[in-house]
């Protein structure tokens, strides 16, 4: 295939042929992706991993660490804690996810596209952002309760401790669930529902039967989802104050004791086991079950047309469920514009000062975050193009290992990640300043981008397989080398799948928290999730913060927006015949 | 078995502002194999589902063993239905979805073991009993859903296009077992198909629709030899049609094309129209003029193993011939000057 040898070919011929690989341009391209990902990914992970297995003193191998945690009282309640409000996340998730997509799918529903759009939002804003929101208005003296009691004389603890965390979560990740659950139901064909009327089955037995099973690998693929999602985020407890969790356990432990503490380490060793378990779990449900099965002209469920009792019971529950959904967001746009907002079911005055402040305060966190995250997204859409075109068009060794590895970032968390940049850059010195490496900014937006290659990734992926492969070909039998053939045909036919990759992948970077916030190591070199942190520790700062947030929330808005329209201005574009 | 029949009056049926069913009338005997035919968009798809429940209510009635069942929810009423994709549903093996109908009917678990069973033997699957259907071929999943639906006993048999998801051998092959099951439980049985060599091969009676109305009910060979109006010539088969005028003199009477050529037909039928209709095995060619012969040029021939088919402009169109081929004959060349020779008998005037 390549000729790159052919300089040193007399030596090569009486040297060993494993002593001079035949390495093509793309063979080098290959093997610096993966130097990068090992230096980036396995090593720091591997570290943590190491480190928890160590003895703190001596280096030798134990177990001692793990018994120690599971000694401390704290460390068990932490435990148990992280699983519990995992697990009721997913439930009242699912409470809220089912009724949506059941009523979405199965019936003529007006309200359906404003579940569908409105829906998505709680995505839009990284949970811990909406959490001070929340408190003022479902807290112990926030709107809700502040009305309940002057009415009927008691209050409701949905934020006292665990609680709050769980109602933010699960009014943030449900959408996981919803995405899946209505997709699963959608994909089942009419035909499944009706031979099954036809054999005598219906209402409520035919749905525990027949249309949730088909619909099960969806559910739990968005079920196993909130649940890691949970378990491993910090930001949320953090800001609620709720520290007997995992991570927030894991974050406290090496910012306050040091990175020689081995119990930051177990903790992290203790979260990476989870994700992996869970998503294994969900892997081994699903294996054999792919249930999609639409047929060609079939089309999904039959949608059944509402008597106007039930109509007014669907609108009720899905006003009062998107009401709940969007109260993060209602709270935070009354925060920011908001003078005091204490002890009142809204605030006292409004005004713009909160975002003058954050302003004037925030340019060099807005201006950091631009930074970070834009080099994190170009680089995560260069390595994503690289490992898609490798994995898919060549035959190189070991091209598997590349996607297994890019994308098994997801089943790291970010303070995991944090921890191990920490453990493996404090020792090392940046080139030619002599700063340390761990407090090196480049660092933050190289974790940035570590963490958001998955992403990237499956878009280059699905981009790449839209370019059919006699494209190339045809450009190759015209006389293109591969190397012109991928700048010319093949990237140029990407850019749709690359853009949205980009848009994506800057967006989330622009207001990740757990991996930066081990990392951040002076407010200078902070982004805006950083700030937007820094500004709710205290009560005057929270106008401000909430300013932040909102900016925060209209960028990953937009983000998320550009995304979809590009992608579909792109499915336009490649598909000029299929039109019927 | 129960054999019920089945009274379709009157029915129409629309999807909001699109009328699919435009007033169907139809009698199937107790027992009876009966075809739905017609094209894509015919209705007759629409009407299948209307008998088993699904769609919009139609109005009119459908009786099922003399009851009306329009309104009536598809569960409620006992009839089977095969869907063209089958639906067999994937979480559930074999045995389960077989047994799913008489688990819905609660029969105790040991009787619906034994029915499962004797009917997994009927359809000569009982061995995939524990199989679940992704692992079936499309045939095997073919016979899993027929049995699913026999298995309860339904009063009539609906069957949606049931062999189209099949390659054509195994269509045959099907199409055989279909009609040997059906003879042997002698269940009423409605075959949907678009194509005309299974009906034909299959049905005792069949209905040809199009547009959403019934366009002629009888047995395949009536509808072949004497259709009722040119969509049921042009459909089932090729149909050569010449335009022209029927000319009565004295007792015999004539058919004149177009073009001035004369054909005779047969004494004391009672044909009236403007259209003959052919059939292309029913012409014979030849060189040498004859009496009532048409005079024609040969455009176009293709040889398809036992017939070769001519095209010849003659009678002011193109006429399709087909003539069965043996070892040495000769065959007619493009632009040869024929003369055609058509067996007016059995031609039918409309």
């Amino acid at each position: 295939m390549s000729q790159n040898s052919s300089l040193s070919a007399g030596l090569a011929d009486r040297m060993p042929k494993w002593l001079v690989p035949n390495l093509s341009g793309l063979h080098i391209v290959a093997i610096f992706i993966a130097l990068l990902l090992i230096g980036l990914l396995l090593v720091p992970v591997a570290q943590v991993m190491i480190v928890a297995f160590q003895d703190p003193a001596t280096g030798a191998a134990t177990l001692q660490n793990f018994v120690d945690f599971f000694r401390t009282s704290l460390f068990r309640e932490s435990f148990w804690n992280s699983f519990y409000v995992s697990a009721m996340s997913v439930v009242f998730a699912t409470a809220i996810a089912l009724p949506l997509a059941y009523i979405t799918t199965r019936f003529h529903f007006s309200g359906s596209i404003l579940i569908q759009s409105l829906g998505f939002i709680p995505l839009i804003m990284p949970p811990f952002v909406g959490a001070v929101a929340m408190q003022l208005i479902f807290g112990r003296n926030g709107t809700v309760n502040l009305i309940i009691r002057e009415k009927f004389g008691f209050d409701i603890p949905f934020m006292d401790g665990l609680n709050g965390v769980i109602l933010v979560q699960s009014i943030h990740y449900f959408p996981f669930i919803l995405i899946n659950l209505s997709a699963s139901l959608r994909n089942i064909d009419r035909s499944m529902e009706e031979a099954a009327q036809n054999l005598g089955s219906h209402g409520l037995r035919l749905f525990r039967r027949i249309v949730f099973p088909l619909a099960m690998p969806g559910y739990i693929a968005g079920a196993a989802l909130v649940f890691i999602k949970v378990f491993d985020d910090l930001g949320t407890p953090l800001l609620l104050n709720v520290n007997n969790m995992l991570a927030p356990q894991a974050f406290l432990r090496i910012s306050s004791i040091g990175i020689s503490d081995p119990m930051g380490y177990v903790i992290s060793v203790i979260l990476v086991v989870f994700s992996i378990l869970s998503l294994w779990a969900s892997f081994l449900f699903m294996r054999g079950k792919d249930y999609a099965t639409v047929q060609k002209g079939g089309g999904g469920m039959a949608k059944r047309t509402l008597k106007t009792r039930e109509k007014i019971l669907a609108y009720g529950a899905v006003i009062f469920i998107l009401l709940l959904v969007l109260s993060p967001h209602i709270g935070l746009l009354l925060l920011s514009f908001g003078t005091i907002w204490s002890y009142a079911p809204l605030p006292d005055g409004y005004t713009l000062q909160n975002y003058v402040t954050m302003w004037e305060s925030s340019k060099t966190f807005i201006s950091n975050t631009v930074l970070y995250a834009g080099i994190a997204a170009t680089l995560d859409v260069i390595i994503g193009t690289a490992i898609a075109y490798i994995v898919l068009r060549t035959g190189i060794f070991g091209r598997k290992g590349l996607d297994y590895l890019a994308t098994a970032a997801l089943a790291v968390p970010g303070v995991v990640l944090g921890i191990g940049y920490l453990r493996v850059f404090h020792n090392l010195d940046v080139p030619f300043t002599g700063e340390p490496m761990a407090s090196w900014w480049v660092i933050i937006a190289l974790a940035l981008m570590i963490r958001r290659l998955p992403y990237a990734l499956r878009a280059c992926m699905a981009a790449l397989q839209q370019v059919s492969l006699s494209l190339e070909e045809a450009a190759e039998s015209l006389g293109a080398t591969k190397r012109r053939t991928i700048q010319k045909i093949v990237i140029p036919l990407m850019t749709g799948g690359i853009l949205a990759g980009f848009v994506t992948s800057f967006a989330t970077a622009a207001v990740e928290l757990s991996a930066t916030i081990m990392l951040v190591s002076s407010n200078s070199d902070a982004p805006l999730a950083y700030g937007i942190y820094l500004f709710m520790q205290t009560p005057s700062g929270r106008g401000a913060g909430a300013a932040l947030g909102i900016v925060a929330v209209v960028v990953v808005a937009i983000g998320t927006i550009a995304s979809q329209v590009i992608i579909e201005r792109d499915k336009k574009l490649k598909s000029p015949g299929d039109s019927h | 078995m129960k054999k019920a029949g089945i009274t379709i009056e009157n029915v129409h049926l629309s999807f909001g502002e699109t009328e699919v069913l435009k007033g169907v009338n139809l009698e199937i005997k107790p027992g009876e194999f009966f075809a739905f035919l017609g094209p894509s968009g015919s209705g007759k798809s629409t009407l299948l589902r209307a008998i088993a429940g699904f769609g919009p209510n139609p109005k009119g009635r459908i009786l099922i063993g003399g009851k009306d069942v329009v309104g009536l929810d598809p569960w409620k009423r006992n009839v089977g239905m095969v869907f063209q994709s089958y639906a067999l549903w994937p979480h559930m093996s074999v045995r389960d979805n077989v047994g799913f109908g008489l688990k819905e009917r609660k029969l105790p678990s040991a009787q619906i073991k034994t029915k499962v069973d004797a009917t997994l033997d009927l359809v000569d699957l009982a061995h995939l009993a524990d199989r679940m259907p992704n692992q079936l071929s499309g045939g095997q999943q073919q016979r899993i859903a027929l049995a699913r639906t026999i298995v309860v006993e339904p009063e009539v048999l609906l069957l949606d296009e049931p062999l189209s998801n099949l390659d054509a051998s195994l269509r045959v092959q099907m199409r055989r077992e279909l009609l040997r099951l059906q003879r042997q439980l002698g269940l009423t049985t409605i075959f949907v198909t678009h194509d005309q060599e299974e009906a034909n091969t299959t049905c005792d009676r069949m209905a040809v629709l199009d547009g959403g109305v019934i366009q002629q009910i009888g047995s395949p060979q009536q509808l072949y030899d004497t259709p009722d109006n040119l969509f049921v010539a042009n459909f089932l088969g090729t149909a050569n049609i010449l335009e022209g005028t029927v000319e009565i003199d004295g007792d015999t009477k004539r058919f004149l094309t177009k073009t001035g050529d004369s054909l005779s037909l047969p004494d004391g039928s009672g044909a009236v129209g403007t259209n003959i209709i052919l059939r292309p095995q029913n012409i014979s060619m030849s060189h040498k003029k004859a009496k009532n012969s048409l005079p024609g040029k040969v455009r176009h021939s293709e040889f398809l193993g036992s017939q070769i088919r001519y095209l010849v402009a003659a009678g002011g169109t193109e006429i399709v011939i087909d003539q069965s081929h043996r070892a040495g004959q000769d065959w007619f060349t493009t632009g040869a000057d024929v003369h055609l020779l058509a067996n007016t008998s059995t031609a039918v005037v409309l």
